[in-house]
């Protein structure tokens, strides 16, 4: 049913702001989780996947500014350059925030691909930062945890959008035109 | 055609000017951090605000811990306690021994009028998680700014040094292991007393030894302790084992394996004290530009 949301774009209530800080805590509860080694290569940027989310679907509610400070936490929590992960999610969002119409237009699994192209643009900042920094590349494996962020967009998705949604008939306002 | 009518909806300046804004900002501030470690203020603050969502996040591999200790059982925990016994009276003699020793040593100093050496101070603090940054090898630990933690002060566990402390937060503190490619540590060749300087390899968990001849006496298994004659590190702390020399360009390449590591239990120890004293030692404070610095004694000098 959501797969199809393409083609018969249904209306959605607004995100409360408080909905979407909630979501952003617990997105960075998760990056913060203890993960070590092999997890860790693969655990996806829930942060960026989640600011990437609100910016295609509330583009003027959650803005830039909100992205880059969440970076700066980000930052903090792993120990790197202060502004390195502030820097590729301001980058990602006002990315998003220009392809955002168009990403809409498609349907959930074709969506993955605009997220991944997304998050492999982040990725890709703070490679390039790092190694304008003097880091050693940590090699190709740097961007797995982009495509195991891409592949749980349709999940994530879902989730996010449920509060939105609203039950059938409660919504008087939007359903009144269907009748 | 330049002109145009007025917006119908107020919006703010446009997504491509907030954008500019804040990278820009974000530049800046990559820039004082990484030439100036002028942003420590702004970090601690950072800190602060992040460290309940860090313990949130910590918790459940505590509590995991926790339980598995629960489950430990009776014969491991007898044999663990009678090897502890045995070692601890070991210790207690070597410590009567050195005991004895620094007596001596204190009345030997006086007669000789030599300010007195550094006491050592340490702070005990238990690894809360590896750094999830995967161009540094860096740990944070349990103990910070209110246990009196200070940046430079040199982590070791209970078979040699494990790196140095490189940020301090008001409740953690950031440790920078020797395997860092930004991190260098003055060694000696406990063999022939040989002096050189060790660094981090950066990714696969060695150090190496640059700058050295391809003649020079080094082979497998020499045992690398510290110097201290960087004033860091007290001497004679293992460091690290030579595993690997190629002897083929004018300058050898020598690979050691760190003797310490974090990967086998929580526990370290942060000594403190050490630097200071051996710097008012010194005729000129200002020689030493890193100590007071966060940053790991090595960076400048790489190329």
């Amino acid at each position: 049913m959501a797969l199809t949301s393409a083609r018969a774009p249904e209306l959605l209530k607004p995100a409360s702001i408080v909905f979407i800080l909630l979501t952003l805590a617990g997105a960075l509860l998760l990056n913060l989780l203890p993960w070590q080694g092999l997890a860790l290569s693969f655990r996806p940027d829930f942060v960026a996947l989640v600011l990437v989310f609100w910016a295609i679907h509330e583009p003027r509610k959650q803005g830039i500014g909100l992205p880059w400070v969440v970076g700066l936490l980000m930052d903090i929590g792993d120990g790197a350059i202060l502004g390195q992960h502030a820097f590729a999610y301001v980058l990602a969002v006002y990315a998003a925030i220009v392809l955002h119409r168009r990403i809409q237009r498609f349907a959930l699994w074709q969506q993955v691909s605009h997220v991944l192209v997304l998050l492999l643009l982040a990725q890709a900042a703070m490679l390039l930062i790092r190694l304008f920094g003097g880091a050693v590349s940590p090699g190709l494996g740097y961007f797995l945890a982009c495509f195991t962020g891409a592949a749980l967009w349709p999940p994530l998705s879902l989730l996010l959008l449920l509060p939105q949604r609203g039950r059938a008939g409660s919504d008087s306002v939007y359903s009144a035109g269907h009748k | 055609m330049d002109h145009q009518p007025p917006p119908f909806f107020k919006l703010g300046p446009s997504p491509l000017a907030r954008f500019m804004f804040f990278a820009i900002i974000s530049v800046v501030l990559m820039v004082l951090d990484v030439r100036q470690n002028a942003m420590n203020g702004l970090r601690q603050v950072l800190a602060v605000a992040i460290s309940p969502l860090q313990r949130l996040a910590n918790a459940p591999a505590e509590l995991l811990d926790q339980t598995g200790n629960f489950f430990v059982t009776q014969a491991r925990l007898q044999n663990e306690n009678t090897m502890l016994k045995q070692r601890h009276l070991m210790q207690a003699v070597q410590l009567q021994r050195i005991q004895a020793m620094q007596a001596e040593n204190a009345y030997l100093r006086k007669m000789l009028n030599i300010q007195p050496a550094q006491r050592e101070t340490a702070v005990a603090a238990e690894i809360i998680y590896a750094g999830r940054d995967p161009f540094s090898q860096k740990i944070i630990v349990d103990k910070g700014l209110n246990q009196n933690v200070k940046p430079g002060q040199p982590a070791i566990d209970d078979i040699g040094v494990i790196g140095q402390v490189t940020r301090v937060y008001p409740f953690s503190s950031e440790i920078t292991l020797l395997t860092d490619k930004d991190q260098a540590i003055p060694v000696e060749i406990v063999r022939n007393g040989a002096r050189a300087i060790a660094f981090g390899h950066g990714q696969d968990g060695t150090l190496e030894l640059p700058f050295m001849a391809a003649n020079a006496d080094v082979q497998n298994g020499d045992i690398l302790v510290t110097s201290g004659i960087d004033g860091v590190y007290p001497a004679g702390l293992p460091v690290a084992a030579v595993s690997k020399i190629e002897r083929n360009a004018s300058f050898a390449k020598i690979s050691c394996t760190p003797s310490a590591g974090v990967n086998r239990h929580k526990q370290l120890l942060i000594l403190g004290g050490a630097g200071r004293e051996i710097q008012a030692l010194l005729p000129e404070p200002s020689a030493h530009p890193e100590k007071t610095e966060a940053r790991p004694a090595g960076r400048k000098r790489r190329n």
